[in-house]
């Protein structure tokens, strides 16, 4: 599978121009509300038709400006999960879970009604009418009522954005599920919530302005100090992947990243499980010698590959952590004082209540 | 013939007109109700302005102007009698007549409905992979049917009430063209007559609180199905 756009259009002063490709799995279009990600979306739906521009899914034109193609949204076999569900108020969850299958291509592979309502959780509420179901069941039924309708691929526009912490809990593991599943479909998934996305992308497209600032795969793109400002300063940091080793009845668990051992609390993963860890660039210490008598025991060896002066009084430094990259947020005197330049051996200090167990997973 | 005999003739040519005038502007209704709400067009203020006119002219301009449109000596009328439709004077009139009055409201009421359908529903059907028409039968109609026969039940009270364009336009011949309306006032220009004109005024009333009721249900019933989005 292969998406392949450019977006052009022009809104009074903002101009937007978006180009990018996404493979399988789950690509993250990221950015700050305004910054035209839902256009780029409803483009690839065929629900706007941009000025200019070309959208190409497994190589057949969807869209293309200048050879004037424009496929309708009914043809283009594509799911949508809005932001607001869109369930048919008319319709039970089981019609609605079904109102696409007829237009199914014949033959498509993909899960069945039982499939979905299994997969989702929906066995309790599939004779209910939508008006009666809480946010979290509402997006449950769109996203099935999407997967019925057998699609190439599954544009997912800020699908948690109007849920509550326990509700997007509740659907994450259903979104992982789908990614990791045998389904393998995959998903164009817009989100301005970088916990969101450091949790499930496997891509990442950071916009701003109405221009790709940054593209690639998430763990590149999240340790790239260039990639700081684009996501804030407070929510920057690697995405690192990380081996479940044990778990000590003090509620501390012992994992395995590449270049040692961390001891993290919360690991809800089983042992052996193979999970994600977000390490946010603030609240990683540099010392140049390792340091004794901390309470912290996350120090782990490091390499500093890059020193990214900001706008402000801090700098964000690159580390290679064994075959990891690690983000960390400085302040620019401590850069001048410590003298941090590419190539410098030193020990990065995670604390232990780095890790939220929200963005464990896998 | 006797008064009542007399009173049950008017109101089945009441019902009979009310139903025919209703079952030919549904779909005219329903079809103007969606230009109004859904297409941009020029000249929309224009479609509006005729679509309301009947409800501020005098009923009984709006029956001489059918005259002079669908009269036996206007060009028109001619050419419909020639095809075998007679309007003036005749209980078609009286269908041609309630439609024009009755309009004005079943588009109100229709479009009304049309414009509480959320078009982000459509989209949404759309990129299930329903095609215009089954967008339309599937969600649009559904979520709008009973704003549509809550805009039949008000053509209907509307036909069943009408007076003053109809006996304009087709007069008030007994058994013909004299529908209810008609007939009570018929039997109040004669002396004696109030208890006949009592019995129909009666009828009318039973009719039209009949309309209001089932129009305010469907009319709630059309909300919270939107709603419930």
């Amino acid at each position: 599978m292969s998406l392949d756009l450019h977006i052009k259009q022009q809104f009074g002063d903002f101009a937007l121009d978006v180009a990018f490709t996404a493979g399988a799995g789950i690509t993250a279009l990221f950015g700050r509300s305004g910054a035209g990600k839902t256009t780029v979306i409803n483009a690839v739906a065929g629900l706007l038709r941009p000025e200019g521009g070309h959208v190409h899914l497994q190589g057949e034109t969807l869209f293309d400006a200048t050879r004037g193609i424009f496929v309708p949204p009914a043809k283009r076999q594509l799911g949508y999960v809005f932001q607001d569900a869109r369930l048919f108020p008319h319709l039970s969850v089981v019609d609605n879970l079904t109102f696409g299958a007829r237009y199914a291509p014949s033959g498509a592979a993909g899960p069945d009604l039982a499939d979905v309502i299994k997969l989702l959780g929906l066995e309790h509420v599939q004779n209910r009418a939508p008006n009666t179901l809480s946010g979290g069941e509402k997006q449950r039924v769109a996203l099935g009522r999407a997967l019925l309708s057998r699609p190439r691929l599954l544009l997912m526009d800020e699908p948690l954005a109007s849920l509550d912490g326990p509700r997007k809990q509740e659907i994450l593991p259903y979104l992982e599920r789908l990614r990791d599943g045998p389904l393998g479909l995959p998903i164009l998934y817009v989100s301005h919530a970088v916990d969101e996305v450091a949790r499930l992308a496997d891509t990442l497209v950071l916009v701003q302005d109405g221009r790709v600032r940054a593209d690639g795969p998430l763990f590149e793109v999240m340790s790239d100090p260039a990639a700081v400002p684009l996501l804030g300063v407070r929510e920057a940091g690697a995405v690192i992947e990380a081996d479940v080793l044990e778990h000590a009845d003090d509620g501390l668990s012992t994992l395995r990243i590449s270049a040692g051992q961390l001891e993290l609390p919360g690991v809800q993963a089983p042992v052996g499980a193979r999970v994600r860890l977000r390490v946010l660039a603030q609240d990683v210490i540099l010392s140049l010698d390792r340091p004794d008598g901390l309470s912290s025991v996350n120090i782990l060896p490091v390499v500093i590959e890059a020193v990214h002066p900001g706008d402000g009084p801090g700098a964000a430094i690159a580390l290679r952590a064994g075959n990891d990259r690690l983000l960390a947020r400085v302040t620019a005197r401590a850069v001048a004082e410590l003298r941090l330049k590419p190539g410098l051996h030193c020990h990065a200090i995670l604390k232990a209540t780095t890790v939220a167990p929200g963005s464990i997973g896998r | 013939m006797t008064a009542d005999a007399a009173a049950w003739q008017a109101l089945g040519l009441s019902l009979w007109v009310a139903f025919w005038a209703t079952l030919l502007a549904m779909p005219l209704a329903l079809w103007v109700a969606w230009l109004l709400a859904r297409v941009p067009f020029r000249g929309k203020w224009l479609l509006n302005a005729a679509v309301h006119l009947p409800l501020v002219l005098p009923p009984v301009v709006t029956g001489y102007l059918l005259l002079l449109s669908f009269g036996r000596s206007a060009p028109l009328g001619r050419a419909l009698e020639a095809v075998g439709l007679q309007l003036a004077f005749h209980w078609t009139g009286a269908v041609l007549a309630a439609i024009v009055m009755g309009f004005p409201l079943m588009v109100r009421a229709m479009r009304l409905a049309i414009e509480a359908v959320d078009p982000k529903l459509e989209a949404a059907a759309a990129t299930l992979g329903a095609p215009r028409t089954h967008v339309f039968a599937r969600v649009t109609l559904p979520l709008i049917a009973p704003g549509i026969l809550a805009g039949a039940v008000m053509g209907f009270a509307k036909a069943m009430g009408e007076f003053g364009a109809t006996i304009t336009f087709v007069a008030n011949i007994p058994g013909q063209t004299q529908t209810l309306p008609s007939a009570i006032w018929t039997a109040l220009q004669i002396p004696g007559g109030e208890s006949a004109a009592l019995f129909m005024v009666a009828l009318a009333c039973l009719v039209a609180v009949a309309a209001v009721v089932i129009s305010e249900a469907l009319a709630r019933r059309v909300a919270a199905r939107i709603a419930g989005a």
